[in-house]
């Protein structure tokens, strides 16, 4: 989708806020910063990738985003709420409205897959078992899993293992789902299957989507718009053309899989050495 | 300075592990009495499983252990007692121990070498699975979910074991009476329950729910705190059972102090 569609799109929209806003986030653990003052925002409606190498703060951040990690300064709002400011019960409603795909799909191996892809409903709805049931079936579905319900999650591959969670993290109609590296340790034609299934759900069902990932081909063959980490800072956003033409060296490097050089510096690289630092 | 700076650290991290052991039972009380109220009970099918899991799986093990504990007590107990031409005093002293000691300790043990070790690698290998995130994530607390059943089914399984154990203890070591002293069952059941009295089963039975809540505890603690992959898990799951025993002898130790004395 280009960018000016894009921007139609999102004014045509009544309440076409955004439905992540990042600003000013900074993330340590312990002393050691992880994102350094990240701003970003999502577009509703849009795919947006999330890329860098590894060490570059993108799983960090979609931590953040998620709430699993509280930031050390900065504001985080979903859905136009600030995550840092909302009630247990309020966050728990929250919950209800995002879906989150792990990478490894994290579906819990006692139960069996269907069972899995209850476990929301069971924990935000008053539904009926019947009910649950038939949803999960109906996601199964929709996510070319139909008939694995009754399997236990080590009776799966991993790219049906990635697209169970899927199923899990959609249950509940989420407005934003995120997506944690989806084609990591998948063979090229699975990994491609899924990021159809990924354009699909936002075009079925109305979501926006965060996909975090270290692959080049994924994040273009999927992303509206995307946003480049490196070392903890972003260093752009935007269309996957924009960042295509951009002229940046990190990111050219990034794009064309060539290692970045250190930057050198002769006085710290000399303490490093010498144990001094 | 360096071993100063070691002991210190571990001093320091042992209080961070007691102190985060309070906070998790501080957790499973909250869900297990305030859940039912706001939506989010504990899960009465996962309790049930644990419960099998912990308790009845254990009873062959149980029993093995028990029957050897008492045959042992009745053989010492005799060979002591004898020494004094006093042998006929032997059910009474088999008893108290039993019931008061042995029963809890032995049950103890067992089950935190079965079902302390199996909670640390369970929520190990969850959390390296991104499991308990994926529990987070939608909303479930990881400690409501998975850690107050287990909380649960061991207050009710240890102190059932335990009875159990004094059962069948008690049954090998009259069986070795009987056939010692030339006695009838019926006469060593009479001398037990001449010597024993309410208070020495609720003795028995209230340290056993205290050693069943360290274990739940240890490795719960245990667990949540395993970093560096499969070599970590396997680190502590054993500290899960050493801390475990060791927090069972040493608790006994104080129970039997402050009770007694």
């Amino acid at each position: 989708m280009t960018a000016q569609a894009e921007s139609t799109r999102a004014t045509s929209n009544p309440e076409a806020g955004p439905v992540i806003e990042i600003h000013g986030l900074n993330a340590f653990y312990g002393t050691r910063q992880i994102l350094f003052d990240v701003d970003l925002t999502v577009r509703r409606g849009e795919i947006m990738v999330i890329m860098g190498g590894s060490g570059s703060g993108k799983s960090t951040l979609l931590r953040h985003l998620v709430g699993l990690n509280t930031p050390t300064s900065g504001v985080i709002r979903l859905l136009g709420q600030d995550i840092a400011a909302l009630g247990a019960l309020e966050m728990q409603d929250l919950r209800r409205r995002i879906g989150v795909a792990f990478q490894g799909g994290a579906l819990f191996s006692s139960m069996s897959v269907a069972e899995n892809i209850m476990l929301p409903l069971q924990e935000h709805t008053r539904l009926d078992r019947k009910t649950m049931e038939i949803m999960a079936r109906m996601k199964l579905e929709v996510v070319d899993l139909p008939g694995f319900g009754d399997l236990m999650p080590s009776e799966l591959s991993g790219g049906m293992l990635k697209r169970a969670a899927v199923a899990r993290a959609i249950v509940t109609d989420p407005q934003l789902l995120f997506f944690d590296e989806p084609s990591a340790g998948l063979d090229p034609a699975v990994s491609a299957a899924l990021d159809d299934l990924i354009r699909q759900l936002r075009d079925a069902m109305d979501m926006s989507v965060v996909v975090v990932t270290h692959e080049l081909e994924s994040a273009f063959g999927i992303a509206d718009r995307i946003t480049v980490l490196d070392l903890g800072r972003i260093l752009m956003t935007g269309t996957t053309e924009e960042i295509r033409g951009c002229d940046n060296e990190r990111i050219q490097n990034l794009l064309n899989r060539r290692p970045s050089a250190a930057q050198v510096d002769a006085d710290a690289y000399l303490k490093r050495l010498t144990g001094a630092a | 300075m360096r071993a100063l700076e070691a002991i210190g650290r571990r001093t320091v991290g042992g209080f961070d592990q007691i102190g985060l052991g309070a906070v998790l039972l501080a957790e499973s009380a909250f869900w297990i009495f305030a859940g039912p109220r706001r939506r989010q009970p504990v899960r009465v099918s996962a309790t049930v499983s644990q419960m099998v899991e912990t308790g009845l799986l254990a009873l062959p093990i149980a029993t093995i252990l028990s029957a050897t504990i008492g045959l042992m007590l009745a053989i010492q107990g005799h060979y002591t007692l004898s020494l004094f031409g006093a042998e006929s005093f032997a059910p009474f002293g088999i008893a108290l121990s039993v019931v008061r000691e042995f029963s809890p300790l032995i049950i103890g043990i067992l089950v935190a070498g079965r079902s302390g070790s199996a909670l640390a690698a369970r929520l190990g290998t969850m959390e390296a699975n991104q499991e308990i995130d994926a529990l987070r994530v939608i909303g479930v607390s990881p400690v409501r979910y998975l850690l107050a059943p287990a909380l649960l089914a061991m207050l009710v399984m240890v102190p059932a074991l335990t009875m159990w154990a004094n059962l069948v203890a008690l049954l090998s070591a009259g069986a070795y009476t009987t056939a010692q002293l030339d006695t009838s069952m019926a006469a060593f059941a009479a001398d037990v329950m001449d010597a024993l009295v309410v208070g020495d089963l609720t003795h028995g039975l209230i340290k056993s729910a205290l050693f069943a809540l360290l274990v739940v505890l240890i490795g719960a603690v245990n667990g949540t705190m395993i970093r560096g992959g499969a070599e970590g898990i396997g680190r502590s799951t054993t500290q899960a059972v050493v801390q475990g025993i060791a927090a069972i002898v040493i608790a006994d130790m104080i129970f039997a102090f402050l009770t007694t004395h």
